[in-house]
């Protein structure tokens, strides 16, 4: 993967800039040392590293305005980071960039159960946002996987998914408002509690920009009653194909379940091994999870099991107990730790129509034998977000790249099939590349003149998103 | 003009020497006054693929809704955002098309339950002011992709660009749906019980107040009657509660029938739900009120003229949606934003039709 070639002039100003962000926060939020801005030198997708100039961990918005009119002053580029979890290198520095990492900015600022949302800090991890309302028994619902670790900043940022967004949507369609730094300083605000923008949808803009446009400081995030319950159930079948088929006829019966999930038989194995799940020997395996009351939840699980009866299942497993329903989880839930343990792997997280699932799964399949590369499926299948895990070995020279052409093949695959390269974990640098195999010139082109607008001088998060050969003249102008 | 292909609508817009005035169907004239050449996009007509496993329907832009409406349901599904029709209120004719509604990001009484248009608008192809066709997100409901300008052309009436088509997320019809109704609750009272039923578990899908307030859920029969008799439980407190299956009574809501014959200005406020009781007080005794979202939407009747936004104290942000071409003139149609907001829209705005031409002026 390559980055642009770091500004000397930048580099060789290293003190000068040092200083002056330690004129504006407090000494122990400018880390400048080369030891400790190695902790910065990666996120999630650790096959690339490298150290940034340095990184601030400002306390307020008033101190990341300070930041960034510095570096806007200064010409360095900004590398927003929250947790540091992107699986696509969207937090990945260069080595002239000054890392803004958002771990201070952790305050809950409000919570309104009347009005149904709560506006935090947007450095607050995801899972402590519904830790927050938790005792009135509220909820945040998108919920990535990384939910524990990954920060509102970094979810507005990629406008991030779940397992559950069939039924409660992605960020985007939970986000009220956020405050927010132009690259100039400017601080501003846009939508709040209140629903809908007066003019242009620019906090939709704003959402999954990759932290390109602004950096987000607060966001106003709508927040749920919990439902009175929910329960999942196992289906076993031994085709893809019929699993896929079951899917649709689910969602077409006028069911929304919470979530579909599907594990391909690598995945099943890997994992059964691994976390003792006890599931069934087959070839594709679909978890199935609803919500309501105990009797809503019978009344839409037996529709549900009657549709997978009738596509020959190999075993269907209602969970009894919450215990019988954690042990349905176990497996999916532990899916990756599992392959991890077996193998290096790249998660991709390309979308596609939901009725290309058993095309696109058969020639991922053929695919992992031309390239001699291990793959497990382990998806949300309701809404088409694969998510092949490719194995290779990190050791063996040459195989990181063998998995990324393999990787690339597949994505192209799922906007071939009508979808699309990323759809829940943004393009980063990991997908920066294949842009313009989803996108002709013109539509990268307007999307770069969207950057114009909020950063004229292409200083925020420079090398991410556009493909650089794309992005060149932009990039280069601003130096 | 009346293009009928995308590309002919790239080179009407390419080759215009003047500002053109963009429409779909014609039945929402919502905006500050614009003036001219018409462009309309009821040419580019038909539905592109209908995918009822993956819920999801492409069209092209000046689809009539109605024909859209008829598909999704031959397949028991929807439209869940319920687009209101404009034409009661607004006293036009014609028919609405999925493009104005994408365009004007139209959304109804559901959208305190499943979110806006904007949350259902998976794709769109459009021209922009130089005549590039260009495309975003797709058609895929999960799709983080570059730069979600979906949302951006959502709402956007034309200004930023010129629909060609656009792709929705659809939902399953629920079997039933049934409303509660309650009865002589003041302002205050009535976003109270409201409040308290959007903040239970039971799924409400739609909580207004027109005299009465109304609260209606959906589903399969049985977890609909389930519901109903906790809501009532819930809401016992605020005196009787009738319960009816009147499907009318939400397109009316929805809609703003009531509105239609007067000769008022209409408002479309949204805010906070909490903060209706003290927005609708200030307001003068000459206005009347409906509810829709809970409390977070309120529409307003005004005598003509009115300046609405003069007596509103709180956060949020005011629309006008009907007025005669004087009062549209002379008070902004959209609500004013901060500098930072309107410098950034007037840049993106700049950008997307360097020479001005899309309907100039209309959202200010």
């Amino acid at each position: 993967m390559e980055m642009p070639i770091p500004n000397a002039n930048v580099l060789s100003r290293k003190s000068q800039i040092v200083e002056r962000l330690q004129s504006v926060l407090p000494p122990a939020a400018v880390i400048h040392t080369e030891s400790q801005v190695r902790a910065y030198e990666c996120d999630a997708l650790t096959a690339y590293k490298c150290p940034p100039l340095c990184a601030v961990l400002p306390a307020s918005t008033e101190e990341v305005a300070a930041v960034l009119k510095v570096c806007h002053d200064m010409g360095v580029p900004v590398v927003p980071r929250g947790s540091g979890t992107s699986l696509a290198g969207g937090a990945l520095p260069t080595a002239d960039c000054v890392i803004l990492g958002t771990a201070r900015l952790n305050a809950v600022l409000e919570t309104n159960y009347d009005d149904r949302y709560i506006r935090v800090q947007s450095g607050r991890t995801n899972l402590s946002v519904t830790g927050a309302v938790e005792e009135m028994d509220f909820f945040y619902a998108p919920d990535p996987s990384s939910q524990l670790a990954c920060a509102i900043a970094g979810n507005v940022a990629m406008n991030s998914g779940g397992a559950h967004c069939l039924k409660y949507g992605v960020t985007t369609n939970n986000l009220l408002g956020v405050k927010m730094v132009l690259m100039d300083g400017t601080i501003t605000e846009i939508g709040g509690g209140h629903l809908d923008a007066a003019g242009l949808d620019l906090l939709g803009l704003i959402c999954g920009s990759e932290g390109q446009l602004g950096v987000v400081t607060e966001a106003t995030l709508r927040i749920l009653r919990k439902p009175e319950g929910a329960r999942p159930v196992l289906m076993a079948f031994n085709d893809n194909e019929v699993a896929g088929a079951c899917v649709a006829d689910i969602i077409k019966a006028g069911v929304l379940p919470v979530a579909i999930e599907f594990m391909d038989r690598l995945c099943i194995e890997t994992t059964e091994n691994y976390a003792k799940a006890g599931y069934p020997d087959c070839n594709a395996l679909l978890i199935v999870e609803v919500e309501g009351a105990p009797e809503e939840i019978d009344e839409q699980l037996a529709l549900i099991l009657e549709i997978a009866r009738r596509h020959d299942p190999v075993e269907l497993r209602e969970a009894k107990s919450p215990e019988e329903a954690a042990r349905i989880w176990l497996g999916r839930k532990s899916a990756f730790g599992a392959i991890g343990q077996i193998s290096d792997y790249m998660c991709l997280d390309g979308t596609i129509p939901v009725s290309s699932l058993p095309m696109v799964l058969r020639r991922i399949g053929e695919l992992s034998e031309e390239y001699g590369l291990k793959v497990g499926n382990v998806f949300h299948a309701g809404d088409g977000n694969m998510h092949p895990l490719i194995c290779y070995d990190a050791n063996k020279p040459g195989d990181l790249e063998l998995c990324e052409a393999m990787g690339a093949e597949i994505l192209k695959l799922c906007v071939d099939a009508g979808g699309c390269l990323t759809g829940e974990h943004g393009v980063g640098i990991e997908k920066r590349d294949l842009m313009s195999h989803q996108f002709d010139p013109a539509d990268l082109e307007i999307q770069m003149a969207v950057k114009d607008v909020f950063d004229p001088d292409w200083l925020l998060n420079p090398a991410k998103v556009f493909p650089l050969d794309t992005s060149q003249s932009r990039r280069i102008a601003a130096e | 003009m009346t293009p009928k292909t995308e590309q002919e609508l790239a080179d009407a817009i390419a080759s215009a020497k003047g500002p053109l005035h963009i429409t779909g169907g014609g039945t929402r004239p919502i905006g500050n006054p614009v003036v001219g050449e018409g462009l309309s996009t009821s040419g580019l007509s038909g539905i592109t693929l209908y995918e009822p496993g993956a819920l999801t329907i492409v069209a092209q832009a000046g689809t009539p809704v109605a024909e859209i409406e008829a598909a999704l349901d031959s397949e028991n599904q929807r439209l869940a955002f319920e687009p209101m029709d404009h034409r009661a209120l607004l006293g036009t004719s014609g028919a609405p098309t999925i493009g104005g509604v994408v365009a004007g990001n139209v959304s109804g009484s559901r959208r305190i339950a499943v979110g806006a248009c904007r949350d259902h608008a998976l794709g769109v192809r459009f021209v922009d002011g130089a005549g590039e066709i260009t495309k975003n997100g797709g058609r895929v409901m999960k799709n983080v992709t570059g730069y979600d300008l979906v949302k951006l052309m959502c709402g956007s009436f034309g200004t930023l660009g010129v629909l060609s088509e656009v792709s929705l997320k659809v939902l399953p019809k629920p079997e039933t749906s049934a409303t509660l109704t309650l009865h002589g609750l003041s302002v205050a009272q009535s976003v109270e019980a409201m409040s308290a039923a959007l903040g239970s578990p039971f799924e409400v899908t739609g909580a207004a107040r027109t005299h009465d307030t109304h609260i209606r859920i959906e589903g399969f029969a049985a977890s609909v009657a389930y519901r109903l008799e906790k809501l009532k439980d819930l809401l016992s407190g605020y005196g009787e509660i009738s319960v009816t299956e009147d499907a009318n009574l939400w397109a009316g809501i929805t809609n703003v029938t009531g509105f239609a014959k007067t000769d008022s200005d209409i408002w479309r406020v949204s805010i906070k739900p909490s903060d209706a009781p003290a927005l609708i007080a200030a307001l003068p005794d000459t206005c009347e009120t409906s509810l829709d979202w809970g409390g977070g939407l309120i529409w307003v009747a005004t005598p003509a003229g009115t300046d609405l936004r003069a007596t509103m104290a709180v956060d949020g942000h005011a629309t006008l949606v009907r007025a005669s071409t004087q009062t549209r003139a002379a008070l902004p149609v959209f609500h004013p934003e901060n500098p930072t907001v309107t410098a950034l829209s007037q840049g993106l705005r700049a950008k997307f039709d360097p020479r001005g031409i899309l309907n100039a002026g209309l959202m200010g």
